[in-house]
C-alpha cells in the first residue's frame, strides 16, 4: 500500500506550483518568470513518478483503500475529501501528470519570449492539479468541485490571448457549453442528496462513490436502493455533464472554437485534461450505468452519432487544428460508445493511447505553426523537406489515429469496434449495431481527414505560410485574420519542442503493447488483454471478459483505414503534384507574386488549387458551415428563442415587477412630500396658529376622553 | 379676591397676547402680546401658590413662596428673551426695512 500522503502528494504539487507562481513569482518575481515553467516541469517530474509507483504497487495487487476525510457532516450525507484509487485512477494519473510534463516541455519552447509566461505556467499548474484532484477523488461533490475547476481552469487557457477578441469569444462559449452540461451533473447529485435517508437506511453515504455504485446494486432483500427510472435520469444526469466535457454532440461546439488558446493547451485539453474528464466520469460511474439499459443505450448512440458526426466536420476544415479538434471529437466519441457497449476496458485502452497520439498530434501542428506562421492549410505544404523530424513524428501519430495495425491506435480502436461487432453488452443489439455501422464509418473518415491533413501540410509545394496569408487578406479586403504571423522561417523548430514529441510518438507506437491484445500468452511479462482486465477490475459488480482478438474485425478496420488513405493521396497529393494549375488559380498567382514582395524572402509561393471537395456543393458547404450548428445554436436558440423569450420574460418581469414596487415608493413619498411641501407657507403665524389649535385639540380630547383613558 | 376671578383675569390676559400674537403683523406688536401671556402665565402662578399650595405645608413652613419663584424666573427669562427679539428685529429692519412678520419668510427656503 502506498502511504496516503504519497497519493496527496501527486495532486499537491502542481497545486503548490500554482500558489508559488501566481502568489510569489507573478506578483514579486516577474523578473524570473521563466522560473516558473522549470518549477511545474519539477513537480510534475515528481507528479509522474509518483504516480508510476502507485500504478506499479496497484497492478501488484496492493491494497488501496483510504478513508474519506468528513469534510462537512450533514447527517444521512457527508462530504468528505477522501482518495478513490482503483486501475481507472492509476492509469488516468499516469497519463494526466504524463502528458501535463511532456507538453510542458514543449511549452518553454513554444511560449518562450511571451510577456505573460509565468501567467501562463500558474494557469497550466492549476489545469493539471484540478485534473489530477478529480481523478483521485472518492466524494461526488469533491469530484465537482474539481470538475470545475477543471472547466475554470480551460476557460482562463482558451482565453490565455484575451485581447484577441476571438479568443475571449471562445473561451466564454466553452464555459457556458461545457456549463450546460454541468447543469445535468449537478442536479443528479442534488437527487442523490434528497434521497440520503434511502441510502442511509442501507448504511449508504449518498456522495461517497463506492457507496453510490453500492445503491445501484440489487440488495439481497431484493432490489436496489437506486433502480428503475430515478437510476436512469441520475444516469442521464451524469452523462449530460460527461458530454459537456467531452463535447459530445449535441454539446461538441465548443471544442474547435477551443483553439484559441495556444497549443500546448489545445494538446493538453485535446490529450488528457478537459475531454477526457467526461470519458473518466461516465467510466467512474459505470457500475450504475451499467444497471441503467435505457441510460447505456443513450451514452452508446450519442458516441456513435458524435464520431461519426465529427468525423465529416473534420473532412473540410482548412485549420489544422480544427482539423484536429474534430478528430478528438470523434475518438471521444469512440469511447463514449466503447462505454455504451459495455466496453469498459476497450475504453479506457482508448483513452489511454490516444493521450498519446493526439498530443503528439497538437504539438505536431504547434511546430508547424511555428515554421509556417499560421494554421491555415490552404497556405502550408510542402514543409516536408523543411522540418523532416515533424514530418515523420506527425505521421506516426496520423496513423497511429488512423489504426493501422502496429501502431498504438490500432490496439484500442479494434477493440472498440471488436466490442461492437460482438454487441454482446447490456444494449439491444440494434443499437450495437448502428454503433458498428457508425463507427466503422468513423474510422474511414478518420483515415481520409487525416490523411488530407497530411498532404495539404507537409506535401506539394510550399504556398506561403502566414505572410501569404496576411496579404491575401490585405488584397480581398478580408479582415485580417488573427493568430497568424508574417514571420515565417521554415525550419525545424528547436529540440525542446521535438523532444516532448519525440516521446509521445514512442508513447503513441508502443502504448497499445500495454494491453498484449494479441495471441501471445505473455510479451515481455506483460499478460495478455493485461490492460483491460487490470482496468476492469475497478468495476466491482459483473465486469464482461474482453473479447479476443478478431481477425475479421482487424481486416474490415485496415482495409476501412487504408481506402481512407488511398482517397486522400487521389485527391489531394497524386492530383496536386502533376496537374496543370488552373486558369482562375493562376490569376491569382499573379496577384500572389505581387503581393509577396510583402517581406518574405522564400522563393514565390505555389498557388492556391481549390478543394477537390468543394465540388461536393451543398454537401460542401453544409460540412464547413458545420451543419449549421453554430447559426441554429447563435441565432436561433440564443437569440430568438432565450432572448426573446426567456430574456423578454425576465425583462418584462425586471421592468414592470421588480422596478414598478421601486418606482412606487418612489412615487408615493414624493407625492406626499408634495402635500406636505403645502404647509410649509414660512408663516411663523400660522405654525403658531396650528400649534394652538392641537393643543386645543389635545385639551378637548382629554376632557372628552380623559377619564375613559384612566386620567 | 377668590381663585377664580384671578383665574379668569389670567385666561382674558392669555387670550388676548394670544390673539396679538398670531394676529398682528407688527413684530414689535407680537413681543409685546407675547409679554401678556408671559404675564397671565405668572399670574397663574402666583395665585395656585396663594390659594392652593398644601395646608399642612403652609402651617409647617409658615409660607409656601414657589409660585412667586417661578415667576421671578419667568420675568428674568422673558426679559431675555425680549432682549433678544429686539435685536433680531433690529437685524431685521436692517436687512429688509420692514418689521412686518408676514414678510419674514424667508427661512421657508
Amino acid at each position: 500500500m502506498v502511504a496516503e500522503p504519497l497519493v496527496w502528494a501527486i495532486f499537491l504539487l502542481p497545486l503548490l506550483s500554482f500558489l508559488l507562481i501566481s502568489l510569489v513569482i507573478r506578483p514579486l518575481l516577474n523578473r524570473f518568470a521563466a522560473v516558473s515553467g522549470y518549477l511545474l516541469i519539477a513537480s510534475l517530474a515528481v507528479s509522474l513518478l509518483l504516480s508510476v509507483i502507485v500504478l506499479l504497487r496497484l497492478a501488484q495487487g496492493a491494497d488501496s483503500s483510504y478513508a474519506p476525510h468528513t469534510w462537512i457532516d450533514l447527517g444521512d450525507a457527508a462530504i468528505e475529501l477522501g482518495i478513490l484509487l482503483d486501475p481507472v485512477t492509476a492509469i488516468m494519473l499516469l497519463v494526466v501528470s504524463g502528458v501535463s510534463l511532456l507538453v510542458q516541455i514543449y511549452s518553454l519552447g513554444y511560449m518562450r519570449g511571451d510577456p505573460s509566461i509565468a501567467r501562463y505556467f500558474a494557469y497550466m499548474s492549476l489545469f493539471t492539479a484540478s485534473m489530477l484532484g478529480l481523478v483521485l477523488s472518492a466524494n461526488i461533490v469533491q469530484l465537482y468541485a474539481f470538475w470545475e475547476l477543471v472547466g475554470l481552469s480551460s476557460y482562463l487557457l482558451i482565453g490565455f490571448w484575451h485581447d484577441r477578441p476571438s479568443a475571449a469569444a471562445a473561451a466564454k462559449k466553452a464555459f457556458i457549453v461545457t456549463r450546460i452540461g454541468d447543469v445535468g451533473f449537478l442536479l443528479a447529485i442534488i437527487y442523490l442528496f434528497f434521497h440520503a435517508g434511502e441510502f442511509a437506511a442501507a448504511g449508504l453515504n449518498p456522495l461517497h462513490i463506492p457507496d453510490i455504485w453500492q445503491a445501484a446494486q440489487p440488495l439481497a432483500s431484493g432490489g436496489a436502493v437506486l433502480k428503475g427510472t430515478a437510476l436512469t435520469l441520475v444516469c442521464l444526469g451524469i452523462f449530460a455533464g460527461a458530454a459537456g466535457k467531452s463535447g459530445q454532440f449535441p454539446l461538441h461546439s465548443w471544442l474547435p472554437d477551443a483553439m484559441e488558446g495556444p497549443t500546448p493547451v489545445s494538446a493538453l485539453i485535446h490529450a488528457a485534461t478537459m475531454v477526457a474528464a467526461g470519458v473518466f466520469l461516465v467510466a467512474r460511474f459505470f457500475p450504475l450505468f451499467q444497471e441503467a439499459r435505457e441510460a447505456m443505450m443513450v451514452v452508446a448512440l450519442v458516441g456513435g452519432f458524435t464520431a461519426f458526426a465529427a468525423a465529416t466536420l473534420g473532412l473540410v476544415m482548412d485549420d489544422i487544428k480544427r482539423v484536429m479538434a474534430y478528430s478528438t471529437i470523434s475518438q471521444l466519441g469512440y469511447m463514449m460508445a466503447a462505454l455504451g457497449l459495455g466496453a469498459f476496458g476497450p475504453a479506457l485502452f482508448h483513452l489511454f493511447t490516444h493521450a498519446f497520439f493526439k498530443a503528439l498530434l497538437f504539438l505536431g501542428a504547434g511546430s508547424v505553426n511555428h515554421a509556417s506562421g499560421t494554421f491555415n492549410m490552404r497556405y502550408m505544404g510542402g514543409l516536408r523537406t523543411h522540418m523532416p523530424w515533424t514530418y515523420v513524428l506527425l505521421l506516426v501519430g496520423g496513423l497511429s489515429l488512423v489504426g493501422i495495425a502496429p501502431l498504438s491506435g490500432f490496439w484500442s480502436k479494434d477493440e472498440i469496434i471488436t466490442a461492437a461487432w460482438l454487441g454482446e453488452g447490456p444494449v439491444d443489439p440494434w443499437v450495437a449495431r448502428t454503433a458498428l455501422a457508425l463507427l466503422v464509418g468513423a474510422a474511414l473518415l478518420t483515415a481520409f481527414y487525416t490523411f488530407r491533413m497530411v498532404f495539404l501540410t507537409f506535401h506539394g509545394e510550399f504556398r506561403g505560410g502566414g505572410a501569404q496569408e496576411l496579404a491575401d487578406a490585405e488584397a480581398s479586403g478580408r479582415p485580417q485574420p488573427t493568430a497568424v504571423s508574417s514571420e515565417a522561417h521554415l525550419a525545424e523548430s528547436p529540440g525542446v519542442m521535438v523532444a516532448p514529441m519525440l516521446a509521445l510518438a514512442v508513447g503513441a507506437m508502443l502504448a497499445g503493447y500495454v494491453a498484449n491484445p494479441q495471441w501471445v500468452k505473455s510479451l515481455l511479462g506483460i499478460p495478455a488483454h493485461w490492460f483491460s482486465y487490470f482496468v476492469e477490475s475497478a468495476v466491482l459488480y459483473g465486469h464482461r471478459e474482453t473479447p479476443p482478438f478478431n481477425w475479421a474485425v482487424a481486416g474490415i478496420s485496415t482495409a476501412v483505414a487504408l481506402a481512407g488513405i488511398l482517397l486522400a493521396y487521389l485527391l489531394y497529393a497524386r492530383v496536386r503534384n502533376a496537374g496543370p494549375v488552373p486558369a482562375a488559380s493562376a490569376e491569382a498567382g499573379g496577384e500572389d507574386s505581387e503581393a509577396s514582395g510583402h517581406g518574405h524572402a522564400h522563393a514565390p509561393p505555389a498557388p492556391q488549387q481549390a478543394d477537390p471537395l468543394e465540388r461536393g456543393g451543398v454537401v460542401y458547404t453544409l460540412l464547413s458551415r458545420k451543419y449549421f450548428v453554430d447559426e441554429l445554436y447563435e441565432g436561433l436558440l440564443v437569440k430568438r428563442v432565450f432572448y426573446r423569450y426567456f430574456a423578454g420574460i425576465t425583462d418584462w418581469l425586471d421592468r414592470s415587477l421588480v422596478d414598478g414596487i421601486v418606482d412606487f415608493t418612489g412615487w408615493t413619498t414624493r407625492q406626499f412630500g408634495r402635500l406636505a411641501v403645502q404647509l410649509q407657507t414660512g408663516q411663523v403665524q400660522f405654525y403658531g396658529a396650528v400649534i394652538v389649535l392641537g393643543a386645543v385639540l389635545i385639551l378637548v380630547g382629554y376632557i372628552a376622553f380623559g377619564t375613559r383613558l384612566g386620567g | 379676591m377668590s381663585l377664580e376671578s384671578m383665574l379668569v383675569v389670567a385666561a382674558v390676559l392669555f387670550a388676548i397676547g394670544l390673539y396679538g400674537a398670531l394676529a398682528r403683523s407688527n413684530v414689535i406688536a407680537v413681543l409685546m402680546s407675547i409679554e401678556i401671556m408671559f404675564n397671565a402665565v405668572n399670574l397663574t402662578v402666583v395665585a395656585f401658590s396663594r390659594y392652593v399650595a398644601p395646608l399642612a405645608l403652609r402651617q409647617e413652613i409658615g409660607s409656601v413662596l414657589t409660585g412667586q419663584v417661578f415667576a421671578i424666573f419667568i420675568i428674568t427669562v422673558a426679559a431675555a428673551e425680549i432682549a433678544l427679539g429686539l435685536g433680531i428685529v433690529f437685524a431685521m429692519y436692517r436687512h429688509t426695512e420692514s418689521v412686518s412678520l408676514t414678510e419674514a419668510n424667508q427661512l421657508r427656503h
